[in-house]
């Protein structure tokens, strides 16, 4: 019943939403009004209907209707009503129907925004934006249809599902995917318009000034799913990291460097004119990453070049990506002659020379990233033989190209455009030159040896002097000339130019991420034994000791740990109780790791094996000092963005206000 | 005008072909073979020391492990060839008898393989169990260290 009710919404849907691209492009033609009106209703309805689907699905899931595969495929009876509502994402056709949902939302959330108001320039662009957004809804509907359909039957209907993987019930996991898709869909708005304005060939800057805070937030959501990810992986997955260099960890990262590159190439745009053609490539680069990676961990591809005949997904994907390529890439040739840019580069010692840089270190390791995950494919398209490069080849590549952007993200914010003159090379940079001098000395001092670390620091350190000295150079200034107070000073010109200081915040949380990735992978400690309660083994500065194993019966599973006193120098520390969850209808059991999180220190600890009568057990204790800055850098990103979109009028509005009351 | 279009090109083209060979370099320093057991067992004088990767399944009832030592020792088979394995560690969650795994490391000349890394497989689809389990009989697993309360 809901499965040939839910065949019917998505097809429904899939015409809604071809009729209203081409109501749209017909309309703009035709000059018909009313024609681009009825496709703005398509649009809205269409987000009805797909919205209908997800309602219908989510009944099923959490009313555990077995007669949807799909539904038995990822829920149990048992399972909490939460972890069931997530079994939305749980697999691969809910994720499309999850995908295509925000797709439709963003679709009707630009069609509200921009239809009557906005910007002047937008009403040529917008029937080409809606066809562009409205042709991705129709790929992923035709997926669904075809291909992976969430609605498909199951028969004869099991009496209880397999449920979702373990190792996704987890509260992170519920979080974790939704900003992956809101990033990702975050970003086909820009490329949308970008398409718009080849086709108009209205290809001046009016499409990067009317998407430049919509590919801000698609960039927060993908950096936060990114790092959400890797804070998934290190609390859940009970192997001690946070990020492997696995394809699918690097179908989400690729789209995030290109995309990186283009935020910082849009603003040489606006300021210079320059770069009309990069900008576009660079954009139609990152939506077809996204699909690029969509295909790569969803196709099978990897496991087996083989895998990929066996469903119509990848071929779909395939073919989605090539026409979105060839559509993109032959528009930029067609309105090429539009295309010249008017700025020239003037000197290499430049502001746009140093994002220039900044853009080819990005797509560069965007491209080894790209390389090294389809390298298992070309070895064996080319030579026959089956061939990976790991994490060495990675590491080896992305970690100098990694340090020379570190190196540039200190550069290019402060140094002047078009030329800069030795009197601004001197009054940016030799202050923060020397003080990251001075620091490596000191860390040389302190006894820290390796290359890369040292480097990793003074180029921090670096980063951080020119971004004080920015701030305090900026607030004094101010004051002086203003007569403010030094705090509302500082207050005014963050909110005055909240674009260039929201930025240089976001540098600021990246320099702290690095910090904490450099220093817990070069001095993480590990160790593993196997202990009788009541023995203790020795880890760096402190001792674990195993006062025994328990068991108790959880709602889904069975949950066995090893209760472990953590000491430090002899002083009692923490309890440990890292665990193994056994569920019934599982192969095997999953890691369940405890840890004692500290800001400079997790002491974390892995249950590797035991015997069942508890008379001993073996345990992987680690030491990742400093890996907790990850996060904190995570989160000075996410305010260092809310700082930069936050919309301008509100906020004059809400200073008023205040005046006003204090008045 | 020219001129100053060479510096730059020159400019750029000196990043791409430093990227490049950091590219090349990088993937000949750890370029990973994938060998099944029988490929291996043809080749391995060839590949001794070389980082590879062998895929198959682990034969039943060859898996020891020694917890004082913590040396886990089992044989990966593909039905025509098999392999001797040796790993320092615990094995990952997923890896048993019978199951797929794939193990990293090198081919030594005393006949056997160094395992570095242990990489289990499972399969994503969704079967109905032959003889479905219930929490009850995971539960008897355990009986003797069974209790109530939290951690």
């Amino acid at each position: 019943m809901i499965s040939t009710l839910g065949g019917f919404v998505l097809f429904l849907a899939l015409g809604v939403t071809l009729y209203a691209a081409a109501a749209a492009v017909l309309g703009a033609r035709a000059g018909r009004e009313d024609w681009l009106a009825s496709s703005r209703n398509a649009v809205l309805a269409h987000f009805c209907l797909v919205t209908l689907a997800i309602f219908l699905l989510e009944y099923a899931l959490i009313t555990s209707d077995f007669s949807l595969r799909y539904v038995a495929n990822t829920s149990t009876r048992g399972s909490l009503t939460r972890y069931k509502i997530a079994g939305l994402w749980g697999s691969l056709e809910g994720s499309i129907l999850l995908w295509e949902w925000l797709q439709a939302l963003f679709a009707a959330l630009v069609v509200a925004r921009y239809s009557d108001r906005g910007p002047s320039g937008c009403r040529q662009l917008m029937p080409y934006v809606q066809a562009v957004l409205q042709g991705i809804s129709a790929f992923f509907l035709l997926l669904m249809t075809f291909g992976a359909n969430p609605f498909a039957p199951l028969f004869p209907v099991p009496p209880d599902g397999r449920g979702l993987n373990p190792l996704l019930e987890v509260t992170d996991m519920l979080i974790h995917p939704l900003l992956l898709y809101l990033g990702y869909v975050g970003f086909s708005v820009p490329f949308a318009f970008a398409m718009a304005a080849l086709v108009t060939g209205h290809v001046s800057e009016e499409w990067l000034t009317i998407t430049r805070r919509w590919t801000v937030v698609a960039w927060l959501f993908l950096t936060g799913g990114i790092f959400y990810g890797g804070w998934w992986s290190y609390r859940t997955l009970g192997w001690g990291g946070y990020w492997a260099w696995d394809p699918v960890e690097n179908a989400s990262f690729m789209p995030w460097l290109t995309g990186t590159a283009f935020i910082h190439s849009v603003m040489i745009q606006e300021r210079k004119r320059m770069l009309r053609v990069w900008n576009l490539v660079l954009i139609t680069l990152t939506f077809s990453l996204v699909i690029f990676g969509t295909f790569l961990t969803r196709s099978g591809i990897l496991g087996s070049v083989h895998a990929f005949a066996d469903g119509p997904v990848g071929v779909m994907f395939l073919a989605f990506l090539a026409l979105v390529l060839f559509f993109s890439f032959g528009l930029v040739a067609y309105r090429s002659d539009a295309l010249k840019g008017h700025g020239e580069l003037d000197s290499i010692v430049s502001r746009e020379s140093a994002f220039l840089l900044n853009n080819l270190v990005l797509v560069g390791i965007c491209f080894t990233v790209f390389l090294g995950t389809i390298f298992p494919l070309l070895a064996e398209a080319i030579r026959g033989t089956k061939i990976s490069v790991g994490t060495p080849y990675f590491n080896r590549v992305s970690v100098p190209l990694g340090l020379a952007l570190l190196l540039l993200m200190g550069i290019g914010p402060l140094i002047a455009w078009g030329r800069a003159s030795l009197n601004n090379l001197q009054r940016n940079f030799l202050k923060p030159s020397l003080a990251a001098l001075a620091g490596g000395a000191i860390l040389v001092a302190l006894g820290v040896r390796q290359a890369e670390v040292l480097a990793a620091f003074v180029f921090c350190l670096f980063v951080i002097g020119t971004i004080v000295f920015e701030f305090l150079v900026g607030t004094r200034t101010r004051a002086k000339t203003t007569g403010e107070g030094l705090l509302t000073a500082f207050a005014t010109l963050l909110l005055k130019s909240r674009r260039r200081y929201g930025g240089l915040i976001v540098h600021l949380g990246v320099v702290v991420a690095i910090v904490g990735i450099a220093v817990s992978s070069v001095y993480k400690v590990e160790r593993e034994q196997t202990l009788q309660p009541g023995e203790s083994m020795q880890v760096g500065p402190y001792s674990v000791r195993f006062d025994g194993m328990a068991a108790g019966e959880r709602p889904t599973h069975i949950l066995v740990w090893a209760n472990l006193m953590a000491f430090k120098d002899g002083q009692p520390l923490h309890t440990l109780t890292p665990g193994q969850r056994y569920y019934p209808n599982q192969q095997s059991p999953f890691a369940s790791v405890d840890a004692r999180y500290h800001w400079n220190e997790d002491l974390y600890v892995i249950l590797s094996a035991f015997e069942r009568d508890g008379s001993s057990a073996t345990f992987k204790v680690m030491i990742n000092p400093m890996i907790s800055w990850i996060w904190i850098g995570g989160g000075v990103i996410l305010l260092g963005v809310i700082v930069a979109v936050l919309p301008e009028r509100r906020l004059a509005l809400l200073a008023l206000r205040a005046k006003a009351q204090v008045a | 005008m020219k001129k100053r279009k060479l510096k730059y090109l020159l400019a750029g083209g000196i990043v791409v072909a430093a990227l490049a060979g950091m590219i090349y370099s990088g993937v000949q320093e750890s370029m990973v073979y994938f060998y099944t057991p029988s490929e291996l067992v043809q080749k391995k004088d060839a590949v001794q020391g070389k980082s590879l990767r062998v895929g198959g399944m682990v034969v039943e009832r060859s898996i020891r492990w020694d917890p004082q030592t913590l040396l886990l020792t089992f044989q990966l088979t593909d039905g025509q060839g098999t392999v001797f394995v040796r790993h320092k560690g615990t094995a990952p969650d997923l890896f048993k008898e019978g199951a797929g795994a794939v193990v990293e490391g090198t081919w030594t000349p005393e006949g056997f393989f160094r395992s570095s890394n242990i990489m289990a497989k499972h399969s994503e689809e969704y079967k109905p169990p032959a003889h479905p389990e219930t929490l009850e009989s995971k539960k008897e697993l355990f009986k003797s260290i069974l209790k109530e309360g939290k951690p």
